[in-house]
């Protein structure tokens, strides 16, 4: 069964058509990869799942709901975390102030859950180390961890989540690596936009890959790993 | 639990050093320290209106240019409820005056509140997102605001005295302390503290602190944002309007161009202070009342002058104001 | 021809033209179709409203920079005459020193503000030329000595422009042949020149430019132009013609005060004036300025009217307050709310508009 279900979406920004009819099915409980160039459409996307840019045309289904024309905070109420390309980390805030915010259900520090804090401070040992820190301070690998626990501080449905490996060192992205893995397999559907393809190949139940504002493939990994003619015309690249 | 890990401590000092260096510039240290009370007082006083402004521009980048309509529209409402209060404020008693006083302050916030609400809905909220539509209509907004405060309270100067015990001044050796002043202190300290307190500790404050920086960030968290906003910008009039009550008995008059005149005030202290940070009008507040009682006294002509000095010398050091908040717009 | 002279920038609406012609036809002959002072004094404030708000267009309309300060540079121009004519009397050296003096001194501040802007936000740069334009207010009032204070200034012209002068014992179709007629005309050539230029200025490749970094200011930067220069040549350029406006003023009224040049509800006007005439039209603030100021001196009759019925005649105290010819701001107000609202491209963006829709 399909988490979510985009199609025929099509979204302007300003005089620009930037996509041209997305039709994309994510699975209930797996990972899928979301592939494709630079300015293939892959971030305005995940935007436009979460009501930060309009959908001009076609449906966007959530666990059978509509949601195309709903605003992003209720969009984000449905149980969907989004984790931008740019991380959008409050600088000025604490670690501990960061993920207070993200969870929407406790009104102080101490209300947030202990046992899932535990798991995520396993998973990112960073996040409990700068606990008291401006999340500023935080290198760009760190920032990117405490982006992703901001998201899973609460259990959430789905996970959006835009390119968390770039500009990452490569110990950095085998952890995050891991990380997803164990995510997963506690059950979430992911959503994850990478250019990184060691991430995708580990990682991805299902492929899609973008091109000009439209998908152009989609299928199992396992499938398209196999493909190499297929992805050196996708991608330019061998997996 | 420290705010920050290291504080920016330098804007803090200023206004310490601007108050002694006019300490030799004004002679007789017990003048000094009736200017230094009446410059904080007054400070504090344009803090108060300046916070909600300050507040509501960081978090939803919308400048308010009829902010002013809500001081006039307290110190009205205060003259109303204060002159229905005779008995109260005639007496020597400051508790009965207080009683008076209170009244008015929360008379005058909620009806200040109320308006901003509709300001909000009617004026503000179709232009939000194009700042030169804003500027225009806000202004126009203050205009139809001030007309119909002349229509109910008529053009004129109405007086708005001080009740009998809080008149006066309270003598510690040589120099002279008005009491009003004290208070219109400690009511600031009082809201300033509120703020602090509510922006540190709770998580609305949290809510506050990050939509200033990153408002899309926010609402993919989940938090309707605008909700929230309404909400800054019913407080931010109400605290005008408390504002207003004050400059009004700060002046012992009010007039419906009132609103305007400190107006212009408010900009200055809120661009030295850096849009959006409350810590950063409060010293901008400071400085304006500081500087405005000191150059009154020594060089009264360039009074007027000195504040917009101070606003440019500010911001050739910091271009951004004091506290420039970080946000990614 | 015409193209030439209206630098190419045609009104493109045959509304349009006919009203523009009506304006000019009726300026011109104003004191002959329009009999009596009163009339001749609503031409010649038409007259300076029309080069001040043009001049607040070039800005506002194809810089894209809202500034409060413009009314500083309109009483710099109006102090500049009355000073120069009171303390040199009556004569054609003292409105050259005033002109000269008022116009330096303009082109001084403006280039200050202008490279002040950037170090600021647009927001904080129209919050800066308010507390300048206030302080200015206050100063002009605090000194005096220099300007007359509170009470301002009356000084006299050069004979032939004064209302004593006669050039002709008998009227001419009714009117008498003065210097005021002469003071009338020259501030409708100065006007007329002063509008033509401006159009001038703004289909330069120089206005181009204005109107690129009004739209992209950070392409405009990319491709090589550098903003600051040419916002800070607009804002002299604004203030320039500002001061002049100050100066026909200044001629016509033999007077200036604080608040007959600086007021904040001059300012009011002008940015009533061009977002109802249009923004970036130059014509709009022709057409703005002539139904503002029509509507401002003969509404004002009408709200007396009105207000004195519903006072007497139906005992509403609140409603006669509402109408109170002294309220005449609160109307303009609300007018001033709903065209930002209804008419973001003003009369002449509508005209336009339907014109090209056919």
């Amino acid at each position: 069964m399909n988490l979510l279900e985009l199609q025929g979406v099509h979204t302007h920004i300003g005089a620009y058509h930037i996509l041209h009819g997305v039709d994309l099915a994510v699975p209930k409980g797996q990972l899928t990869m979301l592939l494709g160039r630079n300015g293939a459409g892959k971030t305005t996307t995940l935007r436009t799942v979460m009501g930060l840019w309009k959908v001009a045309q076609g449906r966007i289904a959530f666990a059978g709901k509509e949601i195309g024309g709903l605003a992003t905070p209720q969009i984000a109420d449905l149980g969907i975390a989004y984790v931008p390309e740019t991380m959008g980390i409050f600088a000025d805030l604490t670690v501990k102030e960061n993920m207070l915010l993200a969870a929407r259900a406790a009104r102080r520090a101490q209300d947030m859950d202990e046992a899932r804090l535990k798991w995520i401070f396993r998973l990112f040992p960073a996040v409990e180390k700068f606990w008291n820190h401006p999340a500023g301070k935080l290198s760009g690998g760190q920032k990117q961890m405490l982006a992703v626990s901001r998201a899973i501080v609460e259990p959430r449905q789905l996970l959006i989540i835009d390119e968390p490996s770039k500009g990452l060192a490569p110990a950095i992205i085998n952890n995050m690596i891991d990380a997803f893995a164990e995510l997963k397999a506690s059950g979430v559907t992911i959503l994850l936009v990478e250019q990184n393809i060691h991430f995708a190949q580990r990682l991805g139940d299902t492929v899609a890959v973008m091109d000009n504002g439209r998908v152009v493939h989609a299928g199992t990994m396992a499938d398209f790993s196999a493909d190499a003619q297929l992805q050196q015309r996708l991608l330019g690249l061998s997996l | 639990m420290s705010l920050k890990m290291d504080v920016d401590w330098k804007p803090l000092l200023l206004v310490p050093a601007l108050a002694l260096l006019a300490l030799p510039l004004v002679g007789s240290p017990s003048t000094w320290l009736t200017l230094t009370v009446a410059g904080l007082a007054m400070g504090m006083i344009v803090f108060i209106i300046a916070s909600g402004l300050t507040l509501v521009f960081g978090l939803m980048d919308v400048l308010n240019f009829g902010h002013g309509v809500f001081i006039a529209l307290g110190a009205f409402v205060a003259t109303s409820v204060l002159g229905a209060m005779g008995d109260w404020t005639q007496s020597q008693s400051i508790l009965a005056n207080l009683v008076a006083v209170l009244p008015a302050m929360v008379v005058a916030m909620l009806v200040a509140g109320a308006v901003g609400l509709a300001f909000e809905r009617f004026i503000v909220r179709p232009v939000y997102g194009q700042h030169l539509k804003q500027i225009l209509i806000t202004m126009g907004g203050m205009i139809i605001g001030e007309e119909l405060i002349k229509v109910i309270w008529g053009p004129a100067q109405i007086p708005l005295p001080l009740p009998e015990g809080l008149r006066g001044s309270w003598l510690w050796g040589d120099a002279a302390v008005e009491k009003y002043r004290v208070l219109a202190v400690v009511v600031g300290a009082l809201v300033f503290g509120l703020l602090a307190w509510t922006l540190a500790r709770t998580k609305i404050g949290l809510l506050i602190r990050a939509g200033v920086q990153d408002r899309e960030m926010v609402e993919s968290l989940g938090y309707r944002i605008r909700v929230l906003f309404v909400g800054i910008f019913v407080a931010g009039s109400a605290l005008a309007g408390l504002g207003g009550v004050m400059w009004g008995l700060y002046q012992q008059n009010v007039i419906p161009q009132m609103g305007a005149q400190v107006n212009v005030l408010i900009f200055i202290v809120i661009i030295i202070g850096g849009l959006g940070s409350t810590t950063g009008a409060l010293i901008g507040a400071l400085l304006v009342g500081l500087m405005a009682n000191y150059t009154g006294f020594v060089a009264p002509k360039v009074a007027l002058f000195s504040n917009i000095a101070l606003m440019v010398a500010i911001l050739l050091w910091r271009p951004q104001g004091v506290y420039p908040v970080a946000g990614s717009r | 021809m015409l193209r030439r002279l209206l630098s190419n920038d045609l009104p493109r609406s045959k509304v349009l033209a006919v009203l523009l012609i009506a304006v000019l036809l009726g300026l011109a002959f104003a004191p002959f179709v329009f009999p009596g002072v009163k009339a001749l004094n609503v031409a010649a404030k038409i007259l300076v409203f029309i080069v001040l708000v043009a001049s607040f267009d070039l800005l506002l309309g194809y810089t894209g920079i809202v500034s409060f300060a413009h009314t500083m540079f309109f009483g710099i121009g109006a102090y500049g005459i009355a000073i120069a004519a009171t303390r040199m009397g009556a004569g054609w050296d003292a409105v050259a020193v005033g002109l000269a003096c008022s116009l330096a001194v303009s082109l001084v501040l403006a280039l200050a503000i202008g490279l002040f802007s950037l170090r600021v936000r647009a927001i904080f740069f129209a919050m800066i030329t308010l507390a300048v334009a206030s302080a200015f207010q206050t100063l002009a009032s605090q000194l005096s000595e220099f300007t007359g204070g509170e009470d301002g200034l009356s000084f006299r012209l050069p004979e032939i422009i004064s209302p004593s002068f006669e050039f002709s014992e008998e009227p001419f179709l009714g009117v008498s042949l003065d210097g005021r007629l002469l003071c009338y005309y020259l501030l409708f050539v100065v006007a007329v020149v002063l509008v033509l230029a401006l159009l001038r200025i703004v289909n330069s490749p120089f206005g181009r430019v204005l109107q690129a970094i009004r739209e992209n200011e950070f392409r405009a930067e990319a491709i090589g132009y550098r903003v600051v220069v040419y916002r800070t040549l607009s804002a002299a350029l604004s203030a320039l013609f500002a001061t002049l406006a100050g100066a026909m003023l200044a001629l016509w009224l033999r007077y200036n005060g604080p608040d007959t040049s600086l007021s904040f509800e001059i300012m009011i006007d002008v940015l009533l004036i061009v977002v109802i005439g249009g923004m970036g039209t130059v014509y709009g603030a022709a057409i703005g300025a002539v139904l503002f100021v029509v509507a401002q001196s003969y509404l004002q009759d009408l709200l007396r009217l009105g207000s004195e019925a519903t006072g007497e005649a139906l005992g509403l105290p609140w409603l006669a307050a509402l109408l109170s010819p002294d309220r005449w701001l609160l109307w303009l107000g609300l007018l001033f709310v709903l065209s930002v609202y209804y008419f973001p491209t003003g009369i002449v963006g509508k005209l336009r508009a339907r014109s090209s829709a056919r």
